[in-house]
């Protein structure tokens, strides 16, 4: 081939880079390895993660579901897998209308008119949302709760640290875990959004319809965010409730932990602000013999044609899983969903009661808790979960300290479907023996 | 070696409703255990649960959803299929064995607040590639955190702005312009905005390389915070000048960020900080082989010089002297954290799983064979095509539809007959300032038989496009569905399924 394009070494390719600046010695990486070589490693380190193979009560953002095992036949079929971005739509078709399918069932949970094709994660669908309403609202100041996940509160901070935007946090309720007061009152006439998370970190669900109300009457907007997308199956969806803007992370639907990504990042809104929002849109198009098919659509808000003045820099989004969201939804349908949130939220609750009754513990917060609860223990929170680790071989869940040092003794539980009625005894025997 | 040209034939391609459409009240996918517990009140108000018995979603049983999912993946071309040669976007083949390394349950059931001692493996797997990618940019500091080449674009401009900030306090607030080449991907200025910079931009000279003179002016205001340039640049040539470049804005104050989206054109061969560049995002899901996903998910890691890394995203991993790993969240001078948890984690195991199975060797003959698969097309097609610059191409080469929209057949056109032949079309109309552009990359996952075969369409192409240019004008015609109305689409935009009323 080199002789065919007039070259005699395979040096002579790179002609065209100065002489100084090429590399004369062979990278310093590892030779290769074959693949039971690879794998061997790989399986080695997989091994030193004691923390997959334990009876795990974390959640925090992120969620241990059951997974139907269509979900990765699906997501392994290469005609998905290994297609790009699908701008050829003639050939593109089973990305394409996926995404519609997607778009709709996104709207249908969230209770929106429009959703978009994905964003990264849930947290940096939060960061878009605040700078969408600031776009909208063409006002500079927003609200948020201070029991919305401190990770996603940091990703907002960094987004927002250069687009002229105030950001202010207002305290939860000490009792109630909820953050309908104070986020209510810091609403004025400068406010773009108030932003809530429901269920929130703490676990308690939100009263949604009345922060609707007070950010409404101000000319705000309100962003739920949701990191327990599961929530949905049982609780009025946050459009119902009138929010403007609902992001969530999607990883409970079908996407496995894999120690925090790729995760789904799941944006809707209102139709009146379909062209505000960032990312790709898919939509309904018809042929010349008015054969219906699907196409991106709306891109003039996009970055490769409106360059510096697009809605958002986005470009490549988390299209495969937003597949695996979609085949998990399909797979367990309206059925499904609701009863899955049904078993997560009775799981919670049994364990929460219990636990309630245990000598030295208690429930510090009142509000209602969809799956998952702080829980108050009589020593360090942290000591405590890494003595549950170590001497039973369960995660007891995240030690609230990590984050808000302060609550030395609170530790955050989650109960999902996954966890049998024998394993949530098993962590109660474990606390009662603190 | 004679090379027939194999167009395409039709073949069972099914109809398919949408799954709204298909679903039966009463239908189910799914079983659950049991529920275990006393069902109890849930003490959950009214007011805050749904009673829409959520009305819409489908209802469909599990062979179903197969049935779905499998008719809708066969109108879909894929990599699988065959050469994907969409320029800048490196399109190479996606080993199974990465994806067999990334569903190991040690990583896949792994949470990602676990304590850092229940997940020394994960953590070793981020500090690996952290290395691997360090050594082959040349950029000492590295964050995996960003999920995509825009989101490590934002990262990479961030963190010029808080070097800025930091080296010259106020008198930052004067240098808010960011550099881009009229020829970048439209990313970079979105990018730049969102870090709080307006932009300027840059021309190309006739050869296609950036205009240094206007660098020059542009950078003698005293306002620049930096220059946003692709290497080699998006017409697929090496810029020759990168040392200067880089000196110049060094000089004007300013520093460099490299989009390392055409990366696939260097592994193993040269190193942006050999160049002078300060800062450079990479696309594992283009030059690291971690699939695309029919549009992600992707990872964008940032790598930077020893003096940009305290401004690094937080957490930063640190290797103690007992070979363990812990994540260091003290870093004041940090921009910030640009995602939850750690990143898309499961396509840096894949990519380390792609580092380790090439080895050094390999990472540097897949660069070599790039370059020359996109040499031979060049070669192949430069007596039917204009190919606007003289220059020799790297991964990548640019051509133009000027001879054949003589006859009224444009670059939309030849991409839309080019499916006909059974190939994906090339980027079209990128970058915006070739008219007509159709930027071509092969990548290294083709062999020769199959680049013949694309030349060869191509040259009936711009046949047909003489003899019969009613044939490419109304191509595609071989496919399940023709070319769809997207004014129409845009004007009243669909952007769900509704139940008929």
């Amino acid at each position: 081939m080199l002789q065919a394009i007039g070259l005699e070494s395979a040096e002579e390719l790179f002609d065209s880079i100065p002489q100084d600046l090429l590399l004369k010695r062979p990278l310093n990486t590892p030779a290769a390895l074959s693949e039971i070589e690879l794998l061997n490693r790989f399986e080695q380190m997989g091994t030193r993660n004691t923390g997959a193979r334990r009876t795990s009560f974390m959640g925090g953002g992120a969620y241990s579901h059951y997974i139907p095992t269509i979900v990765d036949h699906i997501l392994s079929r290469s005609e998905f897998f290994t297609a790009y971005t699908p701008y050829q739509p003639e050939i593109s078709q089973g990305t394409l209308q996926t995404i519609f399918e997607f778009q709709t069932l996104v709207c249908q949970l969230t209770g929106m008119e429009v959703a978009n094709a994905s964003m990264y994660d849930g947290s940096t669908a939060l960061a878009e949302a605040v700078l969408m309403a600031e776009r909208v609202t063409k006002r500079s100041k927003v609200v948020a709760s201070s029991a919305v996940h401190p990770q996603y509160l940091e990703v907002v901070r960094t987004y927002v640290q250069h687009a002229g935007i105030h950001l202010e946090l207002t305290p939860f309720h000490e009792q109630t875990g909820q953050s309908r007061k104070a986020l209510a009152e810091a609403v004025d006439d400068q406010t773009a959004a108030l932003v809530v998370q429901s269920p929130n970190f703490f676990g308690c669900i939100e009263d949604l319809a009345a922060l609707a109300d007070a950010a409404h009457a101000k000319g705000a907007l309100l962003i739920v965010a949701i990191t327990e997308a599961m929530s949905l199956g049982l609780l009025k969806s946050p459009g119902a409730c009138g929010a403007d803007i609902v992001v969530a992370e999607g990883q409970s639907f079908g996407v496995p932990l894999s120690f925090g990504g790729p995760y789904l990042g799941l944006f809707a809104t209102r139709e009146k602000y379909a062209r505000q929002i960032p990312g790709r849109l898919v939509g309904e198009a018809f042929d010349k013999k008015g054969r219906r098919g699907f196409v991106l659509t709306l891109a003039t808000r996009e970055q490769h044609i409106r360059r510096e003045k697009a809605t958002s820099n986005i470009c490549t989004n988390e299209g495969l899983i937003a597949l695996a969201a979609t085949v998990y939804l399909e797979t367990m349908g309206r059925r499904g969903i609701q009863e899955v949130a049904h078993q997560c939220a009775q799981k919670a609750l049994y364990a929460r009661t219990t636990i309630a009754r245990i000598k030295g513990f208690s429930i510090p917060l009142t509000g209602p808790t969809f799956n998952e609860f702080v829980v108050r223990g009589p020593i360090k929170a942290v000591e405590l979960l890494s003595r549950l680790g170590k001497e039973n071989q369960i995660d007891g869940g995240l030690a609230l300290s990590r984050f808000m040092p302060d609550r030395t003794n609170d530790f955050l539980v989650c109960v999902t479907e996954v966890n049998s009625r024998e394993q949530i005894d098993a962590l109660i025997r474990a606390l009662m023996n603190i | 070696m004679t090379t027939a040209i194999t167009k395409v034939t039709s073949h069972i391609s099914p109809n398919e409703q949408l799954i709204f459409e298909r679903s039966q009240t009463g239908r189910i996918g799914y079983r659950l255990p049991a529920l275990d517990v006393e069902e109890a009140d849930l003490r959950i108000p009214a007011q805050f649960r749904r009673d829409d018995d959520l009305e819409g979603m489908p209802e469909v049983s599990e062979v179903d959803v197969i049935r779905h999912f499998v008719r809708m993946s066969t109108w879909n071309y894929s990599i699988d299929i065959g050469m994907y040669p969409l320029g800048s976007c490196t399109m190479k083949y996606n080993s199974r064995l990465n994806e067999r390394v990334a569903r190991i349950p040690g990583f896949a059931n792994l949470h990602p607040l676990t304590e850092e001692h229940d997940a020394q493996g994960a953590l070793e797997v981020i500090y690996e590639l952290q290395q691997h990618l360090a050594e082959i940019t040349g950029l000492p500091g590295v964050s995996l955190q960003p999920a995509a080449g825009a989101h490590g674009e934002m990262t990479g401009i961030m963190i010029i702005r808080a070097f800025l900030d930091s080296r010259d306090g106020a008198a930052a607030s004067h240098r808010r312009t960011m550099l881009i080449p009229d020829s970048a991907h439209g990313t970079n200025p979105a990018s730049a905005h969102l870090s709080g910079f307006s932009v300027k931009t840059i021309r190309s000279t006739a050869e296609g390389l950036t205009d240094l003179d206007h660098l020059r002016e542009l950078c003698s205001h005293g306002d620049v915070a930096g220059l946003m340039l692709t290497n080699p640049n998006t017409l697929g040539l090496f810029e020759t000048n990168i040392k200067q470049i880089c000196e110049i804005v060094h000089e004007a104050g300013g520093l460099v960020y490299m989009d390392g989206a055409n990366m696939n054109a260097l592994v193993g061969v040269a190193r942006p900080g050999d160049m002078g560049v300060d800062v450079i995002h990479l696309n594992l899901h283009k030059t690291f082989s971690t699939p695309h996903g029919g549009g992600g998910p992707g990872c964008g890691p940032c790598c930077c010089t020893k003096e940009l890394e305290p401004f690094l995203p937080v957490p930063r991993l640190v290797k103690s002297g007992d070979a363990t790993f812990r994540l260091d969240y003290d870093q004041p001078r940090s921009i910030g954290r640009v995602k939850a948890f750690f990143g898309n984690y499961g396509m840096m195991l894949r990519a380390l799983s792609y580092t380790l199975t090439h080895g050094n060797d390999g990472l540097r003959e897949a660069t070599e064979a790039a370059v020359l698969n996109a040499r031979y097309v060049a070669a192949g097609l430069v007596d039917d095509y204009d190919k606007p610059f003289a220059g020799s191409p790297m991964h990548e080469v640019v051509f133009t539809d000027k001879r054949q929209a003589r006859k009224g057949v444009h670059t939309l056109d030849i991409a839309k007959r080019l499916i006909d032949y059974g190939f994906h079309p090339p980027t079209i109309y990128f970058p915006l300032i070739v008219q007509g552009a159709m930027l071509i990359e092969p990548t290294e996952s083709v062999g020769r038989q199959e680049l013949d075969q694309f030349i060869a369409a191509m040259k009936s192409i711009a046949s047909e496009a003489v003899e019969n240019p009613e044939l490419v004008l109304n191509a595609p015609h071989d496919t399940r569905i023709g070319r769809l109305d997207e004014a129409a689409a845009a004007r009243k935009p669909v952007l769900r399924w509704k139940p008929k009323d």
